[in-house]
């Protein structure tokens, strides 16, 4: 490379002509606060010309202290917490955390609750994957995408809303079940919502995935080897898109997703372009998946009938003194869950959601720890993009869908 | 067929090749559109999942037409009055304890035992000071279901106001002037009220209904005959197969409960 030690202030006339360029290295800052940085996550960019030398993923102006905060209070309350992991699929993080406590507790929840879980699961899961199709969409220039996209998003974010009382910050379900069962007539809301996101997803599809322009930008860019990806600790989409088989809903299921008939796409290049096909295909088993929720979830209770875990019906609280001192106990001591640890699993919208929780056999965590599935991804990019150019670096990163609030919890 | 190949190679598609029809079934979606937003009418159902007509716009203009919010949303906070306008509140501390923002804070008061008001007496604890910070609220909704007297909800279907300072979004009982602040919305009553009690009268059974018509929940399909004291002994809830299982074998150790 040259440097200004041998820069001749006056070259030979005769070379001006095809004499290099002069060029140096340049470090660019891409974020914290870009659009295309989802979240706010600082990239460093090192460039040479337009040829990326390297890049350093910087992470934590989104750190909150999620683990720390979890042990000063107790299981219930670390649930609204959750919901600020990954906050475009609230509901998996919620879900996810539960599903940990009630292992470690030994309790089996209610059928009921186990379909509803599924459901609201699969509709984040939807939420998720419209908001990243929407934004590289977006990112790639075309702007109808993602508008698009939001409209299928804003369709669940109301149905959410109405089934757990809030939009984004969910705090939905309990330990040992739901607070909330379904409302009255959600049930044809949310088929209607789903016909027109299908709707919805074909135009999206229909605008990018055979447009030469946002192929051209997609295929071939961004690779990764499934050797890579799993050294990397890649999952979900991500590592499927480099044609691993791996599923947690097939691998282990869990709740009724044995019950249920649905596929899970496989990509086999690793590159942007089927990463994005892998949410554009997961968007319509996640409807399957939900239709067949709504046909086939039973009746019956959403919640333990255990008042050690679960608060008592309130006819029993503002009647009976039991019923008092249940709910009291359980305030303010929380959810007593026996000592021990362990690690537990789901596979949320970007990949395994997998927690390891400590129980020093009271009624607040010892440990929490959250393994966020972005955050092996985001490690994973220095690695996909380094020597490539930089103009590749945007949809990459809008691929592997980081999401800042998990991954700097 | 658990797993399927999904990846394509549009780029070895004939019609891809040709780039003149992408483009065009392209610019006939967002055309589609566009013409339809532009000579339809905008339909200015709040629903936005039941809008008809030709235009697909599925926007509300914010401030002329509200969003409707559902039964059972998080809304800004109330305290529930009696129907003598007296807070349900028998300052209890729960909702300050499960608070995970801890943004309530509360000072007990007793009511005169001598005071005319002999209702009063039934309850004898009330809250001087009830203060919720709304700014520190995560609007989780935990506080309405630790309440044992059903005496906070968040169906006000508002938001909390805007001011110029911190000290606005601290909602007390009753602001500086007087005015109830907190305490607002319709009262609520229960049977099971102690001055609803009448001299030997037996706490009647409440249907599993009222309680949950708080939180918004419409589908509830299973009613409890009768009451269940304890542990998980309720007869009459449908086999719906759930089973719970926790090890009692050994002694569930307490943890004491400090405020940080
Ligand atoms: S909604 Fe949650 S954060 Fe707000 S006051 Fe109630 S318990 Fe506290
Ligand atoms: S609002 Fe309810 S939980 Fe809070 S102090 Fe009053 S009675 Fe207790």
């Amino acid at each position: 490379m040259n440097t200004f030690d041998d820069y001749d202030p006056n070259p030979p006339e005769t070379d001006e002509l095809e004499a290099h360029l002069q060029t140096k290295r340049m470090v660019v800052n891409l974020g914290p606060s870009h659009p295309a940085m989802h979240g706010t996550v600082r990239m460093r960019v090192e460039l040479e010309g337009e040829t990326i030398i390297s890049a350093d993923p910087e992470i934590g102006f989104l750190h909150r202290g999620f683990q720390k905060s979890c042990e000063n209070v107790t299981w219930t309350q670390c649930l609204p917490y959750t919901d600020r992991l990954n906050y475009v699929s609230a509901i998996m993080n919620n879900f996810g955390f539960l599903k940990a406590v009630e292992k470690l507790l030994g309790i089996e929840i209610p059928e009921r609750a186990k379909w509803i879980r599924v459901l609201a699961s699969e509709l984040h899961r939807m939420q998720d994957h419209l908001t990243c199709v929407g934004a590289i969409g977006l990112e790639l220039g075309g702007f109808a995408p993602f508008l698009y996209g939001i409209q299928g998003r804003e369709l669940i974010m109301d149905r959410v809303s109405e089934l757990c009382g809030a939009r984004l910050t969910t705090a939905y379900g309990r330990i040992g079940g739901l607070n909330r069962d379904l409302p009255e007539g959600w049930k044809e809301k949310c088929l209607k919502s789903l016909d027109k996101i299908r709707e919805l997803c074909v135009e999206i599809d229909g605008l990018l995935t055979k447009n030469r322009i946002f192929v051209d930008r997609m295929r071939g860019t961004g690779v990764i080897s499934a050797e890579d990806a799993i050294d990397f600790g890649f999952t979900g989409p991500c590592l499927r898109a480099c044609g691993v088989n791996f599923d947690l809903r097939k691998a282990k299921p869990y709740w009724v997703y044995d019950q249920i008939d649905f596929d899970v796409p496989v990509g086999e290049n690793g590159d942007n372009y089927d990463r994005y096909l892998m949410r554009i295909e997961e968007l319509k088993q996640s409807d399957r998946i939900i239709r067949q929720c709504l046909e086939k979830m039973p009746e019956g209770p959403v919640m333990v009938d255990d008042w050690r875990v679960a608060f008592p019906p309130k006819s029993e609280v503002y009647g009976t003194i039991e019923g008092v001192i249940a709910q009291f106990k359980l305030v303010m001591e929380g959810v007593q869950v026996p000592a021990g640890e362990l690690y537990d699993a789901t596979e949320a919208s970007n990949g395994e959601l997998g927690w390891y929780i400590v129980s020093d056999g009271g009624g607040r965590p010892y440990k929490v720890h959250v393994r966020a599935p972005g955050f092996p991804i985001l490690s994973g990019v220095p690695r996909i993009i380094e020597g490539k150019m930089l103009a590749d670096l945007i949809p990459t990163f809008d691929t592997i869908n980081m999401i800042g609030g998990e991954v700097e919890q | 067929m658990a797993y399927y190949k999904a990846s394509k190679d549009p780029t070895k598609d004939l019609r891809e090749r040709l780039y003149v029809p992408e483009l065009l079934r392209g610019l006939g979606i967002t055309a589609r559109h566009f013409f339809r937003n532009l000579f339809g009418t905008r339909d200015t159902n709040l629903e936005v999942v039941d809008r008809k007509g030709l235009s697909l716009v599925s926007t509300v203009q914010y401030p002329e037409e509200k969003p409707i919010y559902p039964e059972g949303y998080r809304g800004l906070h109330r305290l529930v009055p009696r129907e003598d306008g007296k807070p349900r509140c028998v300052a209890c501390y729960m909702c300050a304890t499960i608070c995970p923002a801890q943004c309530i804070y509360i000072e007990a008061g007793e009511y005169d035992s001598a005071a005319p008001e002999a209702e009063s007496r039934v309850i004898e604890k009330y809250p001087t000071k009830f203060v919720i910070d709304e700014l520190r609220c995560v609007v989780c909704g935990l506080c309405v279901e630790a309440c044992p007297k059903d005496a906070i909800r968040m169906d006000t279907g508002t938001h909390a106001k805007s001011a110029y300072v911190r000290a606005g979004f601290a909602l007390d009982i009753y602001d500086e002037t007087g005015k109830p602040e907190l305490l607002r919305g319709p009262a609520v009553s229960h049977p099971s009220d102690p001055w609803n009690r009448r001299d030997g009268s037996e706490a009647p059974a409440h249907p599993i209904k009222e309680a949950h018509t708080r939180l918004g929940e419409g589908d509830v399909r299973y009613t409890r005959e009768g009451h269940g004291h304890g542990h998980g002994q309720t007869p009459a809830l449908p086999a719906s197969g759930h089973k719970v299982e926790i090890d009692t074998s050994k002694q569930i150790p307490v943890t004491k409960f400090i405020k940080q």
